[in-house]
């Protein structure tokens, strides 16, 4: 949406946006739409008794649209022979459609996405029981010790997806980005990991880990200046503190469970 | 030089016993790994924990990818020889990286008498080991597929070999750079993609390819000097009859079940054995078409298996995730090396696999030896079987609801190679301990393709480590935490040295000290590394080679 409005302030023409990237494999030529319909009608009268009324297989035929022949094929012209031919020895019949109808049903085929690879999930995760899941907050889990129902986390039901409540009850919101999943990680107001670096000479510094490494450790403190410090084998003196810990602590003790009931338990929280 | 020349002609012509020996790799770097056993253990020893401070930039040479490349930028030290230009495209795909800008050096580089030999999705290059100048650059124009990584040449007298992006062999003159020949070694169509790099054998030149979409898995064997097929061997049972059929739900299952070979083996000379791991199965993330009954362990996906170099037939297998639910190939070096077994002297290889456990077996019959999680994180098997094998849990597969699993989908380790020290029976791994929500996207079987049906989250970390496992035990010896998140691969020395990616932009020289914990001697912060460190040694100077943001950084004592 924002980047539409920049677009539009600027007088550009949308199709400015980036063309998009050539696919990895080029895509079967392109068939008008009647073509694709009609390649449909017949295949749905002819072919998905046996290989489904969408391709990918049925109680017989295999899966068509990933076949080895259909891939290969352009417009028909390597599935047209079997189809009249039939396979007897794996007891496909021939039928007596037209060059041209055969065609349309490649077209067809064409048209069918391969996989549902990156495609965004509808389906619905919640699961476990809410009841369940309060007991659990207020309880064993000892999520009160640092979370409210009535402060943090009031109205976290109304601002999030169930699926990315999830994923924050794990991670605590310290989750490294998300994998194959529409849209960034939402915010979350995560306090920053810490570190105070005690010197040879006895002073310590304060602040934000910045990052570190066997070598050098660099923070910035709360004026916003930034530290950085050679490390030499126990030299200086280096504790992280990350307030995220318990959530890392928790990673092999979780029960799956114990999580789908938190799940259903905050959604709650609206 | 001349050591070069015949220790080339050892490595080459002669693939016999001293590439298997203690020894390890030595003053060239002449195949995948720098020997066929993939210990990365190389008995150079001019760099040592005395001495590595004093470890230094001798060179530093930045590549340019496509058509215009060559050396260095427009400020930076005079353009290299224009890339000499091959490939079938009529309209060749544009891709940063491959046809412009900083390429991805994220291989193997052999040396070779002096000279690299280094390769990234369609570009490679030979350039000079003394000091970075580049001899000839040479670019293929491309019709496309998946360009995530290329892993390396082989090389045969004075011919190379590299795979590309779309599916074919090239076989390069190394004097030159001119192209010899080229193959299709796989169909595009059915979005095959190549990424690994050729092994050279004998007379025998071992090509692997990949494919995410479900197209079955294979290994051929080329002849160096024309490029015609000698043998192709399925991964996956292709024919009624075939062995391993009876585990798959249906032969259509079993002709779409993936186990790709993209990653280099290991070569045994004595047995005549070429041992490699293979892919996951397809559908990656449900069992449902694939292995329905409990004696679907879909063969052979997910094994370590061993061909007679010759003929291509399979002498033995070891399955490492029967049916596995993950993406998690078992194409992780399968390092050889000789050693006692429970009092019984072996010959072994031992395989940490991506799924966080580690196995080793008996490298002449396959007979399984040892199996032992080196991953506290992994938790998606409850037992091991009296085979060996751990057994999944199906509560920890990709699930509507979201199931916390570790390993993630990188794994507890990757393709990326680990080294073996002999000194030590210890095998150094790159170890990450991560948590992601495996959440099944589909509950139509049917749209599962290849790895379609998944959405994996990260939700956390235990950290990455190397760790040093005994192979007689599978216990840890010591457990190094990075503080960065990355590993790229490792290598030691007789040196007393590992050399490692830290993760945090550094090359590092870690000392072994047995079987105590190693300590940091000696960095340099050179940016996101690519690679896993070589070394080898030239004009009586030993060298450590890495890259890192499409650049080759050579390090030697001054």
């Amino acid at each position: 949406m924002v980047t539409i409005a920049v677009a539009a302030i600027l007088g550009a023409p949308q199709s400015r946006a980036q063309t998009p990237p050539r696919p990895d494999y080029p895509e079967h030529p392109p068939a008008p739409p009647e073509q694709v319909a009609h390649g449909e009608q017949i295949f749905r009268s002819n072919c998905s008794f046996c290989h489904g009324s969408d391709a990918r297989g049925g109680e017989t035929g295999p899966n068509l649209v990933r076949d080895e022949v259909v891939l290969r094929d352009q417009r028909g012209e390597l599935i047209t022979p079997i189809v009249q031919n039939g396979i007897p020895a794996q007891g496909m019949p021939k039928f007596a459609l037209t060059a041209a109808d055969i065609t349309d049903i490649a077209a067809w085929l064409h048209r069918q996405p391969l996989s549902d690879r990156g495609a965004p999930s509808t389906l619905d995760i919640l699961v476990g029981d809410a009841k369940a899941g309060e007991a659990y907050f207020n309880g064993a889990g000892h999520c009160t010790q640092c979370h409210s129902a009535t402060a943090d986390l009031a109205g976290i039901g109304s601002r999030y997806e169930p699926k990315t409540i999830q994923n924050l009850i794990v991670s605590g919101g310290g989750g490294r980005g998300r994998r194959r999943s529409a849209g960034a990680a939402p915010p979350v107001n995560v306090p920053p990991t810490t570190v105070t670096v005690t010197l040879a000479s006895g002073r310590r510094v304060q602040g934000e880990l910045d990052h570190l490494s066997a070598f050098v450790v660099a923070l910035r403190d709360s004026a916003g200046t930034y530290h950085s410090f050679a490390r030499h084998d126990s030299i200086p003196k280096v504790v992280v503190t990350n307030p995220l810990q318990w959530h890392i602590d928790m990673l092999p003790q979780w029960r799956d469970a114990d999580i789908h009931d938190l799940t259903a338990y905050l959604v709650t929280l609206k | 030089m001349k050591t070069g020349t015949l220790l080339l002609s050892i490595a080459l012509c002669l693939p016999t016993a001293p590439l298997l020996g203690q020894g390890g790799t030595t003053d060239a770097w002449p195949t995948y790994a720098g020997d066929y056993s993939q210990r990365r253990y190389s008995p150079l020893r001019q760099i040592d924990q005395t001495n590595v401070r004093h470890l230094t930039l001798a060179w530093l040479r930045r590549l340019t990818a496509g058509p215009g490349g060559g050396e260095g930028a427009w400020f930076g030290p005079p353009p290299g020889p224009p890339a000499i230009t091959g490939g079938v495209a009529e309209e060749p795909m544009t891709m940063p990286g491959a046809t412009s800008g900083s390429p991805r050096l994220a291989g193997s580089i052999l040396q070779v008498n002096g000279i690299l030999y280094i390769s990234s999705p369609d570009n490679a290059w030979a350039v000079d080991a003394l000091d970075g100048h580049v001899l000839w650059h040479y670019w293929w124009k491309s019709r496309g597929g998946i360009h995530i990584g290329n892993r390396g040449m082989a090389m045969y007298g004075d011919w190379l070999y590299f795979e590309t992006p779309d599916d074919y062999l090239v076989s390069l003159d190394a004097k030159t750079g001119q192209e010899r020949w080229h193959k299709e070694i796989a169909d595009f169509s059915q979005q095959y993609f190549s990424t690994t790099a050729p092994v050279v054998v004998g007379d025998h030149v071992l090509v692997g390819t990949g494919d995410d979409l479900d197209a079955p898995g294979f290994l051929q064997s080329f002849d160096p000097k024309t490029g015609e097929l000698q043998w192709k061997f399925y991964t996956v049972p292709m024919n009624q009859g075939d062995p391993g059929l009876e585990t798959w739900a249906s032969l259509d299952a079993a002709r779409h079940g993936g186990a790709q070979v993209w990653t280099p083996g290991s070569y045994d000379p004595a047995t005549h054995l070429y041992i490699f791991g293979t892919g996951n199965p397809t559908p990656a993330y449900t069992a449902m078409l694939r292995a329905p009954r409990d004696e679907h362990t879909n063969l052979y996906t997910c094994s370590v298996v061993a061909l007679n170099v010759d003929t291509g037939k399979m002498a033995w297998y070891f399955q490492t995730s029967p049916n596995d639910t993950h993406d998690w190939d078992a194409t992780q070096a399968p390092v050889l090396f000789d050693g006692m077994f429970a009092g019984k002297p072996r010959k072994m290889t031992m395989q940490a696999s991506r799924n966080g456990y580690v196995f080793v077996l008996d490298r002449t019959n396959g007979k399984h030896l040892l199996t032992a999680k080196y991953s506290d994180a992994a938790n998606w098997a409850e037992t091991v079987n009296a085979e060996g094998q751990p057994v999944r849990n199906a509560a920890k597969d990709n699930t509507v609801a979201g199931s916390l699993v570790s390993p993630d989908n990188g794994g507890a380790t990757n393709w990326n190679p680990p080294s073996f020290d002999p000194r030590t029976g210890l095998l150094y791994v790159v170890l990450r301990e991560i948590y992601a929500m495996y959440y099944l996207t589909n509950k139509d079987p049917r749209m599962l393709v290849g790895l379609g049906g998944s959405e994996q989250d990260v939700v956390g970390s235990l950290g990455t480590s190397i760790v040093a496992i005994d192979y007689q035990t599978g216990k840890l010896a010591w457990k190094y935490r990075l503080t960065g998140g990355s590993g790229t691969g490792l290598l030691t020395t007789a040196g007393g040295l590992l050399f490692a990616n830290d993760g945090s932009g550094s090359l590092v020289a870690f000392g072994l000290r047995g079987r105590r914990s190693p300590v940091p001697l000696w960095h340099a912060q050179i940016g996101s590394i690519e690679n896993a460190p070589e070394t080898y040694s030239v004009g009586g100077r030993q060298y450590v080679l890495v890259t890192a943001e499409g650049t080759l950084y050579a390090f030697s004592l001054q």
